[in-house]
């Protein structure tokens, strides 16, 4: 069991890293570009916007923490 | 050559650069702390473990159709670019330590050299163990980016021989100075890492989720600009505040 929970910690770490927010942001920025591509409006445009975003809220939180 | 495959060629070169330079100070501490012989042989074993899940995983990812395949890893890498950028931000702007080859070795030498002497097999079970990890820890992000980058964009040999190159520049400087590679401007790579995974995983996972990138590869270029500017924008304001926050807290002692 203890190994099962070390397994994933690891992966948690690995995959998520410091900021769970960051990755939930991206899954949700990706989320709503898929959604924007399925109408006539162009969807490329969301993730460029959405990182400087994402990269400030969490370094915003970083600092705070800190 | 297209855009597109220089920056597969180069993201593949710095990224795996970085990891085989924190790879070769813990081998490097192992190896001078418990023996050659030990270190050596978790080198071996690490870099086995390695290419079985190279074989293993590598022929699996060309099956997945290349939107899903796009979709997931690019996800993955803006999650990993992020999260390099937020501590190379961190580090340029002042509010985290910058990364300190010489110091890591120093602390992984002091650990080494007090942990107990235990023989199995005929090596010495703490620098076996502590070269392993460090290999294989290392060694699974080059992997994975070496396997991620190559089938996203359709060329793992290509991924490959970027991280084959800073495998040999590292291994080759290493052996020769016998020390861990403190000049190397590791801060300013991790940064230029951080934005290069950004930029593609920008770029595939929008693909991925069904949006056309005006331009097509070229946008690639866009991409890095965009978000470059942005990271830089960034360490600017956080300076300036870090600044003025040290300067109130001297004047207020």
């Amino acid at each position: 069991m203890r190994w099962l929970s070390r397994f994933g910690r690891f992966w948690w770490d690995f995959v998520v890293g410091d900021d769970w927010l960051v990755a939930a942001l991206v899954v949700l920025a990706i989320g709503a570009t898929a959604a924007l591509a399925t109408t006539s409006m162009a969807a490329w445009w969301l993730l460029p916007v959405a990182v400087p975003l994402i990269l400030w809220l969490s370094l915003r939180r970083a600092i705070r923490s800190a | 050559m297209r855009t597109g495959d220089v920056f597969l060629f180069l993201s593949a070169f710095l990224a795996s650069g970085v990891e085989f330079v924190e790879a070769l100070t813990i081998v490097l501490a192992a190896g001078l702390a418990r023996g050659w012989r030990s270190s050596l042989a978790g080198l071996g074993a690490a870099t086995l473990a390695l290419a079985v899940i190279t074989a293993v995983l590598g022929p699996a990812l060309t099956k997945i159709p290349l939107n899903g395949l796009r979709l997931v890893v690019g996800g993955l890498l803006l999650v990993f670019g992020l999260q390099w950028l937020r501590k190379a931000i961190l580090r340029a702007s002042g509010y985290k330590a910058l990364h300190d080859e010489d110091a890591i070795f120093a602390q992984e030498m002091a650990e080494a050299s007090s942990a107990e002497h235990v023989e199995r097999a005929g090596v010495d079970w703490y620098g076996f163990t502590l070269a392993f990890k460090g290999v294989l820890l290392e060694g699974l992000e080059v992997v994975f980016i070496v396997l991620t980058f190559g089938s996203a964009q359709g060329s793992i040999p290509l991924a490959a021989a970027g991280a084959a190159a800073a495998l040999i520049l590292v291994a080759g400087v290493g052996i020769a100075v016998r020390a861990p590679l403190a000049r190397v401007p590791e801060n300013a790579m991790k940064f230029a890492v951080g934005l290069m995974l950004t930029t593609f995983g920008v770029f595939w996972s929008a693909e991925g989720a069904g949006a056309d990138w005006p331009g097509s590869d070229a946008a690639i270029l866009g991409i890095l600009g965009w978000v470059a500017l942005c990271s830089f924008l960034i360490v600017r304001l956080l300076r300036r505040e870090r600044r003025t926050q040290l300067r109130t807290a001297e004047a207020q002692a």
